[in-house]
């Protein structure tokens, strides 16, 4: 028996072992029923490489448990779509809303141990460049040192401010300038 | 005094391809500057004579907004030379003063140019001056010729035989946005761009010989402070420390470099020396510290902090100590830099209706809004300190204005394509 085969076995019995558990231990199945996915993406690479059909098979039954997960896992996976927070003028204050969206993606990094995060800070185009430079940061931060709280490593996180020179939205108003002032999650290596 | 007179000079570029304004509009008060007739050039020479001059000076005075260029189709005669000139002529026009001169070919791409200043009351002339050129130099005597102009008649040299750095921005089919760090004369001819990159670039900064600029470039995936030689194009990175490199500001004596850092967890301004590379930290707080900008005698920083809770202009000694605040008046006020005296800051405001450009006078302690828009930024003074050069918003295009220093007359430079913005204006030496 492989190592990627033994990983989807252990996952496999984490998500019977979370099925039966009580609500205190729902966050846990949600990590387990990531880790879950995560080792049947690597057992999908790996098998079809070696063209091990058997294996490829247990992947689908994998997903199908993770799928069946029930409302919380659902719940996390959806605020782990989103990629931005946002902020008030001349704000670097997270509110409750970021503060769910952060706290999915910490635990997201803290089970996925190699990968990196990229915090990229904007600003609105109102007032001087380099101030929104700085404030870009800020945001950045803001959010690094949130992430860090709930305990993602310093080392997993690195910042960068664009100030107001790539907005997301073009524009002269309101809504554009809301689009605007966000620091971008991306995911990396 | 906002009842006003427009003016748009269409400038006709059939010439020279190298030309990206595309028009200037001079939106003037209705108090008339010194009313001057600016006779065209005699040229003699084979073709159509090489540069315009009485174009050039005219739009130059015109643009200053102490002076009326009076228009040619009102000139009762056109004399070259002192004994073609019929006072009465002039005085009919209520010309105050009156330019003749002769543009002349002596050899190939050799010009002469033969310029003289008469007081039109006196009757008698007040400078004249002869210069020989290659072609490419003929508009810069042109604005020599209106700086001399300026100085004679008003008593502060002109500016216009200066240059400004600015950034265009322009969408190419192919490769998206492309970021250009670009400088030209003080009218937008000439231009020349010095970088072309795919990432953002801001706050170019001229040195005071006006030799090289530095600037912020985004090239490496993040903000790090550039050293270019205008010259030679020579470019080389001297700041990239970790976080943010920024808004760098030359030392009068342009030894050293102020600029923004984040090394140590937060912006805070810095003072570089160019040789050695050696770094004093200036500032020390945990609020956002940036846009240093050093005093004419170079005693003094001023610089942006939120320390207050809203960004104002703070005021350090450039060898460190104790910041003092120097904006009280309004919610925002940032993007300070020295007039050439030293006697007041041109800073971006906002006192509530839009972010605009404004003079704080140090003696009064007050700030005068010099525009009117909603979203003006980056303001330099002019090398005399008559004007101001800033960023502002035309019809969705960022575009470059420049207001003279009392608000009273502002002129648009429209370039030919592109977003342009964070102009600095150069100091005289070319």
């Amino acid at each position: 028996m492989s190592l990627k085969t033994k990983l989807i076995l252990v996952a496999l019995f984490g998500l019977v072992l979370a099925g039966c558990s009580t609500t205190e231990e729902e966050i846990n199945a949600a990590e387990v029923a990531d880790a879950a996915a995560e080792a049947g993406a690597t057992a999908l690479g790996v098998g079809s490489k070696e063209g091990t059909i058997g294996e490829v098979l247990e992947d689908d039954e994998t997903a199908d448990a993770a799928s069946e997960d029930g409302a919380e896992g659902q719940a996390g996976e959806d605020l782990l779509a989103l990629r931005v927070i946002y902020f008030e003028y001349d704000s670097a204050d997270i509110t409750a809303e970021s503060q769910a969206i952060l706290e999915a993606h910490a635990s997201n990094l803290i089970i996925n141990p190699g990968i990196r995060l990229t915090l990229e800070g904007h600003a609105d185009e109102r007032g001087t460049r380099e101030y929104n430079l700085a404030l870009g940061e800020r945001r950045a931060k803001s959010v690094s040192r949130v992430l860090q709280v709930l305990g993602v490593g310093e080392g997993t996180i690195q910042t960068v401010s664009y100030g107001e020179e790539r907005p997301a939205a073009l524009g002269h108003d309101d809504s554009a300038w809301g689009m605007n002032r966000r620091v971008e999650l991306l995911y990396g290596n | 005094m906002w009842s006003r007179v427009l003016i748009t000079v269409i400038l006709l570029a059939v010439a020279s391809p190298a030309r990206a304004v595309l028009t200037i509009e001079i939106n003037k008060g209705i108090e008339a500057g010194i009313p001057i007739a600016v006779v065209p050039f005699q040229w003699s020479g084979e073709g159509v004579q090489p540069a315009n001059l009485r174009e050039v000076i005219s739009l130059d005075l015109n643009r200053s907004g102490r002076f009326e260029s009076l228009p040619k189709r009102d000139f009762l005669s056109r004399p070259h030379s002192l004994t073609e000139i019929r006072f009465k002529d002039w005085r009919l026009l209520k010309a105050e003063a009156l330019v003749i001169g002769k543009l002349r070919s002596i050899g190939p791409d050799q010009f002469e140019v033969r310029f003289r200043l008469i007081d039109v009351f006196k009757q008698k002339q007040m400078v004249g001056y002869v210069w020989k050129v290659s072609r490419s130099e003929l508009r810069s005597i042109g604005h020599k010729i209106a700086d001399i102009i300026h100085k004679e008649l008003t008593g502060l040299r002109g500016a216009f035989d200066t240059r400004i750095a600015y950034i265009t921005v322009v969408k190419t089919p192919s490769q998206g946005l492309r970021y250009l760090l670009q400088i030209a004369d003080s009218d937008g001819f000439n231009e020349k761009t010095m970088l072309d990159s795919k990432e953002p670039i801001l706050s170019p900064s001229w040195s005071p010989d006006g030799r090289i600029l530095a600037y912020v470039s985004f090239e490496g995936g993040r903000s790090t402070v550039w050293l270019q030689n205008i010259k030679s194009g020579k470019r080389a990175e001297i700041a990239s420390f970790e976080g943010i490199n920024s808004a760098p500001a030359w030392s009068p004596n342009g030894k050293q470099l102020a600029m923004t850092l984040s090394r140590d967890g937060n912006p805070e301004v810095y003072v570089m020396t160019i040789l050695g590379k050696k770094l004093q930290r200036i500032t020390r707080h945990t609020a956002i510290d940036t846009e240093p900008a050093w005093s004419p005698d170079g005693r003094y920083l001023v610089f942006t902090s939120d320390r207050g809770g809203k960004p104002q202009i703070y005021r350090v000694l450039a060898s460190g100590g104790r910041p003092e605040r120097i904006t009280f008046q309004g919610k925002y006020n940032a993007g300070a830099s020295y007039s050439p005296d030293g006697s007041q800051l041109v800073l971006v405001t906002n006192q509530g209706k839009g972010y605009r450009i404004a003079i704080y006078d140090f003696a009064s302690r007050s700030i005068m809004e010099l525009t009117r828009s909603q979203l003006d930024e980056s303001p330099s003074f002019a090398p005399n300190g008559g004007m101001v050069l800033y960023a502002t918003d035309s019809q969705n295009r960022g575009v470059l204005s420049a207001v003279s220093a009392d608000g009273r007359v502002s002129n648009l430079l429209k370039f030919r394509e592109g977003d342009v913005r964070e102009p600095d204006w150069a100091p005289y030496n070319r």
